[in-house]
């Protein structure tokens, strides 16, 4: 394991006091720590929002590009670089409203990329809107009479578009979340980890309390199986009085998009060299011209 | 006029091989040591509607195609009527026996009927009529006095590899049929002839687009994200084509802001990565765009436009995003803005704009259109420079000179270039993060200090200082000195130069031209070159004067008048020099 202090930024998170973003933040480190991943092999890349802040606040390569671009930049520097571990950090309204489309598509590519959602249920940064994961009802400074909308199901959305990793954590638990990161991290495919974030401001709904009072973990539940898609299928929709955090699903032996890319063999553009066109290959390309 | 030169026009509908018999014909041609340039114009359908293929052909280079046809392939009756009026006094209209047709304006026009029963022959000779346009091209051969074996290569080579060689023979009888039939008829009748040149250096026949990807990757570009749009595909198709013997990641993504962010997040861990779209899908860029003046990346960005606003005319040809282009996206970032005007210039912007882009870390859009993406146009070797491709990358710091580093490494370190040394991610001696926001010279973010914002805004926009003095200036054509000085820019070239030779034959030293490629930031050196000019009159394909306003802009120089086009099709000398006329019946008026 390497010393957590490694991942130790300069900068000082401006969280507000008691969000679950922090129990974010320490648990990717610790999930680095412990697969002994150095600061500079791995990227995170997020979008815009409080959560999206996060490569700011960790001492590790950190892209924050605009609102909901995550995923394709991410995707975009895995393929380019497959030597990197890359980590798309967005939050809810990031990753699944402005960056749905984004979303759907980065799940059925399973490019080797791993993706934490801050899931606070909520619009943070923009100061308390309601987010695709609010609860229909749920009543925001834009939704005054309650959403009129039923709320996303991340989880289900990913097993249905053949995710081969579907996790979801809580932020309350930085130990169970870290080792969450690590199994996604480790996992060679698009990993979802779906992270319940109490917004200790604008959601006065999902607090802390309101998580742990229905949280369980489900490998604590030895009737669970995480290869079974049904399973899989029904605790995603489990959500009330019980919570299930943990790993829903993972399907493992899918060849991931880049195993699969004939370009990529020799490694990503970014890693070969640049060398001018041999002579033989220039005639090639000037061959079809004739 | 060239002494050997003439244009042959196809039309007919969608799905019934105008496109690729025309092209087919032009590569006939260009085997035969002959210059080619085509200009297609076709409706957005892939069956019925209306669709021509214009080819002129001639033995000196040729730049543009003329809007007089001389022979006209008509597919169905329609044909007639659209393209009569073009087709010039003794030419002459190739046509299936089978056709109804209007006689008389035919007559009337001066133009001669060339009826052969070419459905019939290639049912009797190939077994099927699909092979009346094989028919048709013999005829075409055999009327122009053109040595049939060259078109036969063709078809061999068309269908050879792909159907089999049964279809080939077949499609090679039905050819020699025609050819003899149509000779014997008409042969004598047409006065206008290709002969091959014999010994003709070899040639290469291409358009933009394959110019472009082509230059694109001889420059080291070996990733393209993109979404599908007319006219832009070809050029993602190209990339894609040679993907697997050149190591390209190509990648068809689910919208253009995705192709956009992805393309940026290879160029950010130090690909060359660029994406191609059309001004609908460049308007869905516009943020990333930003992103990418912002975190410093260099980026490469291919606007083929078409007529707009909206999807406007998908099949058509434009110059009226060069505003838009310029000034995309919010607030203030260095830019670079390329657009060639020929298959050579495509190819060089193709490695240009990568060198540019590394070496200022910052966005270069390249501007093309439909015309240039799809027009043929035959080149010498020198057109394709191989050997002029540089890779440049800039101030990128290698694995030795980071483990060099004595300080901590700073990525958007003050400079007085504005150029900051560049590591890619990967090093553990540069490890940093690049915000979309504002940041410091160690990137990190929120950093809306004053002095700091002082210090990067200012910073990233220097790097414009040292690319205006890069940027080519205008190239001059004709004689130095001009009554008329014709400005324009992008694709419009080869019509601009025809237009000037023409002006300058009747009258010498009536007319000369300034092309510019290099649009921004606005080169340095144009302004001595339009200082000399006396009358300025700039020719463009937008309605409202976008160059000649950014032209004023940046020189203090008000353009004399102003020649556009906005019915989406391309430029030609023909159009431009009858515009003149209009021009010198209202000198000074037409204030731009
Ligand atoms: C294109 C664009 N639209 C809107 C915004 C404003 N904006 C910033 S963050 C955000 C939503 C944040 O919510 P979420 O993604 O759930 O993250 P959180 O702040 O809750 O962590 C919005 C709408 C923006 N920056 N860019
Ligand atoms: S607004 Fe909510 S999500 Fe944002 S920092 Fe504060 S507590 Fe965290």
């Amino acid at each position: 394991m390497l010393d957590l202090k490694l991942y130790k930024s300069e900068n000082k998170p401006t969280w507000c006091p008691g969000c679950g973003d922090f129990g974010i933040l320490n648990a990717v480190k610790q999930a680095l720590a412990d697969l002994e991943i150095w600061p500079h092999e791995v990227l995170f890349v997020s979008g815009i929002g409080c959560g999206s802040k996060l490569p700011d606040y960790i001492n590790a390569n950190g892209f924050t590009t605009v609102h909901g671009r995550a995923l394709p930049v991410a995707q975009g520097a895995k393929l380019a670089h497959p030597g990197l571990h890359v980590v798309a950090v967005t939050g809810d309204g990031d990753g699944y409203g402005i960056g749905g489309n984004h979303f759907l598509h980065a799940i059925r590519r399973n490019i080797d990329i791993t993706h934490i959602v801050e899931d606070n249920l909520v619009y943070g940064l923009t100061k308390g809107q309601y987010s695709p994961t609010s609860a229909k009802g749920f009543v925001s400074s834009t939704t005054p009479e309650g959403a009129i909308e039923r709320a996303v199901n991340p989880l289900a959305l990913a097993l249905a578009n053949g995710a081969t990793f579907v996790a979801r954590g809580f932020s309350g638990d930085p130990k169970h979340l870290a080792s969450l990161f690590a199994q996604a991290l480790k996992h060679p495919g698009y990993a979802l980890v779906d992270v319940l974030q109490p917004c200790v401001i604008y959601n006065r709904l999902n607090t802390y309390d309101f998580y742990e009072q229905r949280v369980y973990r489900l490998e604590e539940d030895a009737n669970y199986d995480p290869h079974d898609p049904e399973q899989a299928w029904q605790r995603a929709h489990e959500w009330g009085e019980r919570i299930p955090i943990g790993v829903l699903y993972q399907e493992s032996g899918v060849p991931t998009y880049e195993e699969q890319v004939p370009a990529l063999a020799q490694g990503g553009p970014a890693q070969r060299p640049m060398p001018p066109l041999t002579e033989a290959e220039r005639e090639a390309l000037l061959a079809e011209l004739v | 006029m060239a002494v050997h030169e003439l244009s042959i026009k196809l039309a007919g509908e969608a799905g019934q091989g105008v496109e690729s018999n025309g092209a087919g014909f032009a590569r006939a041609a260009a085997r035969a040591g002959l210059y080619v340039y085509t200009a297609s114009d076709y409706m957005s359908r892939i069956r019925g509607g209306h669709n021509s293929y214009l080819l002129r052909i001639s033995d000196q280079k040729a730049r543009v195609h003329r809007d007089s046809v001389h022979l006209l392939l008509a597919f169905n009756p329609h044909a007639i009527t659209a393209h009569l009026h073009e087709v010039v006094p003794g030419g002459a209209i190739i046509v299936d026996e089978g056709m109804r047709i209007p006689e008389d304006p035919v007559k009337a026009a001066g133009l001669q009927l060339f009826p052969l029963p070419l459905k019939d022959l290639a049912e009797r000779v190939g077994g099927s009529k699909i092979m009346l346009n094989t028919a048709a091209l013999g005829a075409t051969a055999a009327v122009t006095g053109f040595d049939l074996a060259y078109v036969e290569g063709v078809i061999r080579d068309n269908f050879g590899s792909k159907k089999g060689a049964a279809v080939a023979e077949a499609n090679l009888k039905v050819a020699r049929a025609a050819y003899e039939l149509a000779g014997d008829r008409y042969g004598r009748r047409f006065p206008w002839k290709l002969h091959a040149v014999e010994d003709a250096p070899r040639r290469y026949l291409l358009n933009g687009n394959q110019a472009l990807a082509m230059g694109a990757l001889a420059g080291g570009c070996r990733f393209i994200s993109a979404y599908p749009m007319t006219p832009a595909s070809s050029i993602f198709e190209w990339l894609t084509a040679h993907a697997q013997r050149f190591n390209v990641v190509s990648k068809q993504m689910e919208d253009e802001i995705a192709a956009v962010t992805m393309a940026i997040g290879a160029a950010y861990v130090g690909a060359r990565a660029m994406t191609a779209t059309s001004g609908g899908g460049f308007s869905l860029m516009v943020e990333a765009l930003g992103l990418a003046g912002m975190a410093e990346v260099p980026l490469v960005v291919v606007d083929a436009q078409r007529p707009g606003p909206s999807t406007g005319m998908p099949t058509r040809s434009d110059q009226g995003d060069l505003l838009f282009v310029t000034h995309a996206s919010q607030g203030e970032f260095p830019r670079l803005i390329l657009a060639p005007g020929n298959v050579r210039q495509c190819f060089e912007a193709g490695y240009r704009a990568f060198n540019l882009a590394e070496r200022y870390q910052t966005p270069v859009i390249v501007l093309t259109n439909g015309f240039l993406a799809s027009s043929l146009e035959t080149v010498d070797a020198q057109d394709l420079p191989f050997d002029e491709v540089r890779i440049d990358r800039g101030e990128l710091l290698d694995a030795a000179a980071l483990d060099g580093l004595e300080e901590p490494y700073a990525r958007f370190r003050v400079t007085e270039s504005g150029v900051s040394p560049r590591a890619l991610p990967g090093h553990p001696k540069a490890v940093y993060t690049t915000p979309s926001d504002e940041h410091t010279e160690y990137g990190a973010f929120e950093s809306e200090d004053v002095a700091n914002r002082l210090q990067q805004q200012p910073k990233r926009m220097r790097k414009l200082e040292a690319a205006r003095a890069e940027m080519n200036g205008p190239s001059l054509y004709g004689p130095g000195e001009a009554d008329v000085t014709l400005v324009g820019w992008g694709s419009t070239l080869g019509a601009l130069q025809e237009a000037v030779d023409e002006l300058n034959r009747s009258r010498p030293g009536s007319a000369n031209l300034l092309h510019f490629t290099d649009l921004w930031p606005f080169p340095a050196s144009a302004e001595g070159a339009l200082a000399r000019a006396r009358q300025l009159v700039v020719v463009e394909e937008n309605q409202t004067g976008q160059f000649a306003r950014l032209l004023r802009a940046e020189t203090g120089r008000r353009p004399d008048h102003l020649i556009t086009r906005i019915d989406g099709r391309a430029m030609t000398p023909d159009y431009i020099l009858e515009n003149l006329k209009e021009v010198a019946l209202h000198v000074g008026s037409q204030a731009v």
